[in-house]
């Protein structure tokens, strides 16, 4: 009996694999790379499903890579990469330059007084920017008549989607286009990298603080989230938050965007994907006659702290007028880590589904939470990174409920070795997983271009599957004991308060109103 | 002669394109745009059981996956108002509920071993059961998907689960200011007890029993009021003897008859919610918009692109780029499939511009009379709609979707081809003319969420303010919150 199980375990694994490995020798034969003379990677890959192609240019910098002071940055640029160039938005783009040179000038004299600590001239202060304001109108009436450009043009050419991210270790740019536009698209995309203008600069910074307000300052998970990350890490740029300190925001100037531009958006820092109904022998010569356009550059050097070792836990509690949450995380290594997929494995059985450890002690079971899961990448994973659980508990319950509840999950996890049945649900979904991955442009060509960037070879987007093939019941239990340890860890709590009375000057709110 | 006309104007695109093969264009214009190849997507094949039951099959064979979904008449706005909340909590429990022969969890177990998953869920006018699987599990996944989809035991422990999560739903719904206002925002526009406005309370879903759960199924889950359809590599003969084998003999059931919801927009005016912990407003304007059925539907689209749809739009050129007042900013008139979609146009803005920005989104609405919508917008709203719209049918699930959605509210099968040459009609007369029909400011209300301590101006500035109390009306003694009391 034994050995017939076996036998078929032996039997699932290779025919699992088989299916992997065909997938991958399907994308063999339709994915072309080339690195171009200037450094840039160009992943290909050929779908013929219909007459259409999806991008995603990866660049290899983030909010980590922020200077001292000016945190938001890349985010900043990431914003004025839809800004246009010299060729696009602008009436006389050597007139615009002239004022926008002028425009810093005046920045710089208003910040450099606003700054001071001892001796700042209040009169003076405010000429200085009312001197930025006006060089601003003026070089505005270069843009004026073309806000917006870059995007119009994209748009009524059919592009789809279009968008953009940064987050802590990355940024991203992508949308679609019908496959009539490729060589639009190359020309429009390496135009964006080749001469971006920091025109409008700061109406966009305004712009991303509403951002900032929106998603941290008038939310309360934001406000958590932010809270949290921060007491996470001592060392490491991960305690900033990818969209900026307020006082940051308000203080960096375009020519710190450039300035981040010049050092970060370098070819040999960049791998575009493109994915669609697309012949690489017809593809690669167009993308390269307009990407190779791109000046080559040193690579940045990109090195940054280890955090160090976490000697106690840390806590944070929120009082605030919403209902509580509970958060912790514990320090992991980066997605480098030879236990990565043993992490990946600890997600997926923890948090996937109804099958998963944390719904069925805390939803079903215990019946204290609405939703509960863990999981790795908390903020980014290309630096070492907290593995982050949380529950939401449900009324009448409270955060110390969902910690020891589960605290009670990962002790299981340290002691108990898994059953066989989940351990092979993790490998099959797994693999289910990648497969429902391959069937659409856009999906295919985040994941070329991230996993090419991340290991200069996207075929480790297969690869990963199959190290999660190999994970052990061994491992999850030397993993779990390793990371999940009180001192390695940080707690973020939202705990209710109830709003104090209204502020003086307010309007007091009345009984009924229109419901 | 149009089409022979662009025609050539393709093919002299394409000679400037041999041409300069590896020359650079040094502007975009410059770019040589080859005509696109002919598409034909491939059309699900329709098929109608004797017993009413709608199928669609859609052959996809890149990958070998295979999905379904049933959708099902008769939803949310077909729940009486003091059991608001049950459409939701039966979309949960008739999967979470097992079947006659396994509960629920041991349907997880099975389902997941596969990689398979099998959902039900609740919607406003319809419920969905749908699957999805490899295409070496069908016949296992299939099994557990029409058992569900005859035989749910709806189990009474599954159903506490659920109201649980709708109780801590209800508890959380006045954290976020952004989801207040949408909500606001929607009962100020329907009427606060539309069943298109209202939510689920904490006594509303105590209410909800099994016995009204097993009587829903019995009332609405025949195959006369099924729409299925089905996605991936199969062979559609196979299919059709499948189901065919697995549904023929069940019998139709008694006709059902959708709610008739009534709208009663609020009063116009300025709406006011106090928000003490936040430093931005969201604001909306709102009203009532049409269906997509009016004829009026593709100037409409039009419009929407050109006032409020993407980076090209006025909203967001105006308010967002020139003004720097906002980040999230859009806004147009709302088509619905079978009842009027919302007017609206929404922002948020820092605490300090919440009377400045409404305003500024007034003074938008004006200028649609002083400096209606150009020929160049017009222009530009059209190419993008056209250029882009291979993107409705790229692939063979968005083409089942859309087919699913026609037949669904009856609209005619050739719905989306039709379109195209609608909005190539769409002039600017026309544009102006849906403007001015469906946006009326003094028929419209002002919605704010904020802290109003840092207003600009006070919202009193803009006329008498209602203010709305969103306080959560409590649950009775020993229903929710309550530890492990149940109801």
């Amino acid at each position: 009996m034994k050995s017939r199980s076996v036998f078929c375990c032996v039997l699932v694994f290779i025919l699992s694999t088989l299916a992997v490995s065909q997938d991958l020798t399907s994308f063999e034969k339709r994915i072309t790379v080339k690195k171009l003379d200037n450094g840039l990677t160009v992943i290909i890959c050929e779908r013929p499903e219909a007459p259409v192609f999806s991008f995603f240019t990866h660049v290899d910098a983030g909010s980590v890579q922020d200077p001292m002071g000016k945190t938001g940055l890349a985010h900043m640029f990431e914003h004025m990469a839809f800004k246009g160039t010299d060729k696009i938005g602008s009436r006389d783009y050597d007139g615009e330059r002239a004022a926008l040179a002028k425009v810093e000038e005046a920045y710089s004299a208003y910040i450099a007084e606003r700054d001071k600590t001892v001796n700042r001239d209040e009169t003076k202060l405010k000429q200085f920017e009312q001197a930025w304001k006006d060089a601003i109108a003026d070089a505005d009436k270069f843009s004026a008549p073309y806000t917006n450009e870059f995007g119009k043009i994209v748009e009524s050419q059919g592009g789809e989607g279009m968008n953009a991210f940064t987050n802590h270790d990355e940024t991203g740019y992508n949308y679609s286009f019908p496959t009539n536009r490729l060589e639009l698209w190359a020309y429009l995309e390496s135009e964006r990298f080749i001469h971006p203008v920091m025109r409008q600069f700061y109406k966009e910074r305004d712009v991303v603080i509403e951002e900032r307000r929106m998603r941290t300052d008038s939310n309360p998970v934001g406000r958590l989230l932010e809270q949290f990350t921060t007491a996470s890490f001592a060392a490491h740029p991960y305690h900033r938050p990818t969209v900026g300190w307020m006082w940051d925001l308000n203080s960096f100037s375009a020519t710190d965007a450039q300035n981040f531009f010049d050092k970060y958006y370098v070819p040999s820092n960049m791998v575009v994907a493109v994915v669609g109904d697309l012949k690489a022998s017809e593809a690669m010569p167009i993308v390269e006659k307009y990407f190779s356009r791109i000046p080559a550059r040193p690579k940045p050097d990109e090195a940054t702290t280890i955090e160090p070792p976490q000697r106690s836990e840390r806590r944070v509690v929120l009082h605030e007028q919403a209902q509580p949450i509970y958060l912790e995380g514990y320090h992991r290594p980066d997605y480098h880590s030879p236990d990565d997929a043993v992490y990946d494995a600890i997600t997926d059985l923890m948090s996937s589904g109804r099958t998963s450890r944390l719904y069925r002690a805390l939803v079903r079971d215990k019946q204290i939470a609405s939703d509960s899961a863990g999981f790795s990448g908390m903020p980014g994973n290309k630096y070492p990174h907290l593995f982050a659980f949380y529950a939401i508990p449900i009324p009448g319950h409270k955060p110390d409920e969902m910690a020891e509840a589960i605290h009670a999950e990962i002790e299981r996890l340290k002691k108990e070795d898994i059953s066989d049945a989940e351990l092979k649900m993790i490998k099959t979904r797994a693999k289910a997983n990648l497969i429902r991955s391959l069937g659409s442009n856009e999906g295919l060509a985040f994941n070329l271009g991230l996993f090419q960037a991340r290991y200069e070879d996207w075929r480790e987007l297969f690869h990963s599957v199959e190290r999660i093939d190999k994970v052990t019941k061994a491992d999850i239990r030397r993993v779990a004991n390793k990371t999940f340890v009180a001192d390695n860890r940080t707690v973020g709590i939202i705990e209710f308060a109830p709003p104090a009375g209204p502020p003086p000057g307010s309007v007091p709110a009345p009984q009924g109103g229109v419901q | 002669m149009k089409r022979i006309l662009s025609w050539m104007f393709a093919f002299a695109f394409l000679l400037a394109g041999s041409v300069q093969l590896l020359a650079q264009a040094a502007t975009w214009e410059q770019v040589p745009i080859p005509a696109l190849p002919a598409f034909h997507p491939p059309q699900p094949k329709r098929i109608v059981l004797p017993n009413g039951m709608v199928v669609f099959l859609q052959e996809d064979h890149e990958l070998p996956l295979i999905d379904g979904v049933a959708r099902i008449r008769g939803g949310g706005r077909s729940v009486p108002a003091n059991k608001t909340g049950l459409s939701d909590i039966y979309g949960e429990v008739w999967r979470t509920g097992g079947t006659k022969t396994q509960t629920g969890d041991q349907l997880d177990d099975f389902l997941e071993q596969r990689a398979a998953r099998v959902e039900t869920g609740g919607g406003g006018d319809s419920t969905t059961i749908s699957w999805s699987c490899l295409k070496d599990d069908l016949d296992d996944v299939f099994k557990v998907f029409v058992d569900l989809l005859q035989n749910p035991a709806l189990r009474a422990d599954k159903i506490v689960i659920a109201q649980k999560g709708l109780y801590d739903g209800i508890s959380r719904r006045n954290d976020d200011p952004g989801g207040i206002a949408s909500r606001e925002a929607t009962k100020l526009a329907y009427g606060a007890n539309s069943a298109y406005a209202r939510e689920p309370e904490y006594a509303t879903v105590a209410a909800v029993t099994r016995e009204d759960l097993v009587k829903w199924h019995q009332t609405y889950v025949h195959p006369n009021n099924i729409i299925l359809g089905v996605v991936g590599d199969f062979d559609s003969a196979a299919m059709e003897a499948r189901l065919r084998q697995a549904f023929s003999s069940w019998p139709k059931g008694a006709p059902t008859k959708d709610a008739d919801v009534p709208m009663n927009p609020a009063k116009p005016g300025n709406y006011f919610v106090e928000k003490t912990d936040v430093n931005q407003s969201n604001i909306y304007l709102v009203g009532l918009g049409t269906t997509r059925k009016d004829p009026n539907y593709y100037a409409i689209s039009v419009f929407n692109e050109a006032f409020g749809g993407g980076f090209s739009s006025r909203l967001f050129s105006d308010i967002r780029s020139t003004k720097g007042l906002a980040y999230a900013v859009g806004g147009g008139i709302g088509t619905s499939w079978d009842h009027p979609g919302m007017l609206r146009l929404i922002m948020s803005t820092k605490s300090q511009s919440t009377v400045e920005s409404i305003h500024a989104l007034d003074e938008e609405l004006t200028d649609l009379a002083k400096k209606p919508i150009t020929d160049d917008e017009i222009k530009r709203a059209k190419d993008s709609i056209l250029n882009s719209f291979i993107f409705r049918f790229d692939s063979p699930g968005k083409v089942l979707q859309e087919k699913m959605a026609y037949e669904f509210y009856g609209y005619p099968l050739d719905f989306l081809e039709k379109y195209q040459a609608a909005i190539e009609k769409v002039t600017k007369e026309d544009v102006a003319r849906v403007a001015a029909k469906y946006i009326h400011r003094d028929q419209m209300s002002v919605l704010v969420v904020g802290n109003s301590s840092e207003f600009d101006k006070p919202l009193s500035s803009l006329g008498t303010v209602n203010n709305i109390d969103i306080t959560i009306p409590p649950p009775l003694p020993g229903i929710a919150g309550i530890g492990s009391d149940q109801p």
